[in-house]
């Protein structure tokens, strides 16, 4: 009897999962596979094109420096915009989570993380429009100060690191309000009338309790800004060559899909690393 | 008395996060209600750019393309997801923990590196690129942000109602949509939106897997401005912006991302 029912139960849980499931193994983990098999073929196989095994794709990586010299100076502008964003998000949700009290911390809240859930394109868009030479910002500074200044921070790097630290900023906000917000603020006190100077309690108490939350915010950031295309090309313009792109260029222009799926799988490479490296801390997150 | 300078200190720190997080999308539509073409100084008001975007053919059936996939896509994605979400909720089975983990990667993994392998994996089994395909790829974006969001809004439901609706006669079914489904909803809604902002503002996925002749409005987008922009992208920009901040508030609402409520 009780094993009919557990078998009745474990049919409905089938039947109420296989949709999503099948769902996610046909649009993403065949396609994950199908991605590591292409990346060992010399040519696409469709139609009558010749093709057969190679590990030619991942030597070209290992040989030309090109390849590697984009994902390391892509997990340098990933390191950059994490710092970033961490120095400057860390101290605004501490002032969320700490500072402000009553109703309008709920509502500055969701100001803060409203950009993050909206558009990425059109913001980094919105940038264009400030950076550009002769544009909103040029002027703007150019009437607060006395004396001629050209910016055109268009097309450099820092474009490149203002526009992501914009896209990316509110996510540690969100995790490191989240962990800060756990902490009961009578330990705190505790601390404090123990003698406690404020930056023991930020060192000793507050760092500690909401570093799984930094840690979080902080590869959230990490991973995507490394895989990045996008921003690169529209802020960074021919200096915006970076290993995003150039796995975009062998899918849009250069059509070497396979060459193009083993430096994806490269880069997917490294970010499992990286997740695993951090998922102790993830974990104790609890996102 | 230091605390007090901190309360301020803290409040001007904020104002410039919010100015850093704002100005930029707010000189965006500044811009598209000025008259010149080449974002010339000083402004003058002028409301052509939005009446251009409804003369502009490409610029209207991208919209129109975006926003019945953004809704087609959230049908899917929120049944399946909430289905999924009861099922790991209601049930154990060996393997849940496994199921659960598996939502993580589709969240975690760039979307660069989905988009590119969705890419290689359709045009393998020979339905290639279109808009079928960006339903696929979308769906399958946003259904682990479904089942996270619904089955946090489970974690909050008392197993025992529907036990004691069972043991009052209810078919399964009858516990699910009278029970379980009503005390849900608000988790529904929320990860329903969620799916509609995913697909909506999908930049990335939509570029590999569209067709050129039949482009999402973010790709058509990114194509104009790297051909060079008129305050005509702005205007679209500032409507696409109105509308995913729009959903996001709706869902902020239904769901407790906000932290308390």
């Amino acid at each position: 009897m009780a094993s009919a029912i557990l078998r009745r139960d474990r049919l409905r849980a089938l039947t109420l999962l296989s949709p999503a499931y099948l769902w996610l193994t046909v649009a993403i983990f065949l396609p994950l596979s199908a991605m590591v098999f292409f990346s060992v073929l010399t040519d696409v196989p469709f139609g009558d094109r010749e093709w057969h095994l190679t590990a030619g794709n991942y030597q070209a990586f290992l040989e030309t420096g090109t390849y590697a010299r984009l994902l390391w100076k892509s997990l340098q502008l990933g390191a950059t915009v994490t710092a970033l964003s961490v120095l400057i998000g860390f101290p605004c949700a501490y002032v969320l989570a700490k500072v402000v009290r009553g109703r309008s911390r709920e509502a500055l809240f969701l100001l803060v993380v409203l950009p993050f859930w909206s558009n990425s394109l059109v913001r980094i868009f919105s940038w264009a429009i400030v950076l550009r030479g002769n544009g909103v910002l040029d002027r703007a500074v150019n009437a607060v100060l006395p004396w001629p200044v050209k910016l055109n921070l268009m097309y450099s790097q820092s474009a490149i690191v203002i526009g992501l630290v914009h896209s990316y900023l509110p996510y540690v906000i969100l995790t490191s309000y989240l962990a800060l917000q756990a902490i009961d603020d009578s330990l705190i006190e505790a601390a404090r009338s123990l003698g406690a100077k404020r930056l023991t309690i930020l060192r000793r108490l507050i760092l500690p309790l909401s570093m799984p939350g930094l840690v979080a915010g902080a590869v959230l950031i990490f991973v995507p800004v490394v895989g990045s295309f996008m921003e690169p090309r529209l802020l960074g313009g021919r200096l915006g060559t970076y290993y995003g792109t150039l796995i975009e260029d062998q899918f849009v222009a250069v059509f070497n899909w396979p060459l193009g799926a083993a430096l994806s799988f490269i880069l997917l490479a490294v970010v499992l690393v990286i997740l695993g490296l951090a998922s102790p801390i993830l974990r104790k997150a609890r996102l | 008395m230091t605390g007090k300078v901190l309360g301020i200190v803290g409040r001007v720190y904020l104002a410039l996060i919010l100015f850093f997080l704002y100005a930029p999308i707010l000189v965006m539509a500044a811009m598209s209600f000025n008259a010149s073409e080449f974002y010339q100084l000083p402004f003058a008001y002028s409301g052509e750019w939005y009446e251009r975007l409804w003369s502009n053919r490409a610029i209207l059936s991208a919209a129109w393309r975006s926003i019945w996939i953004a809704f087609v896509v959230t049908g899917i994605a929120t049944a399946l997801g909430t289905a999924a979400a009861i099922a790991l909720f209601r049930y154990d089975f060996p393997g849940k923990k496994v199921l659960r983990a598996l939502l993580f990667p589709p969240i975690a993994i760039p979307w660069l590196i989905i988009g590119t392998a969705m890419l290689i994996f359709f045009f393998g089994i020979g339905l290639g690129r279109g808009t079928p395909t960006v339903i696929i790829g979308h769906v399958a974006l946003a259904l682990p942000y479904v089942i996270v969001i619904v089955s946090a809004r489970l974690a909050t439901f008392d197993a025992t109602l529907e036990e004691a609706a069972r043991v009052l006669g209810a078919s399964p079914w009858q516990v699910t949509k009278r029970v379980t489904v009503p005390w849900i909803l608000p988790g529904i809604v929320a990860g329903g939106l969620l799916a509609f902002a995913v697909s909506f503002d999908q930049f990335v996925v939509s570029y590999f897997l569209s067709e050129p002749g039949d482009a999402t409005l973010p790709v058509l987008i990114y194509t104009s401005i790297r051909k060079g922009f008129t305050p005509e992208i702005n205007a679209i920009s500032t409507l696409i912006i109105a509308v995913s901040m729009s959903v996001m508030l709706l869902a902020a609402r239904y769901s407790n991302f906000g932290g308390e409520r």
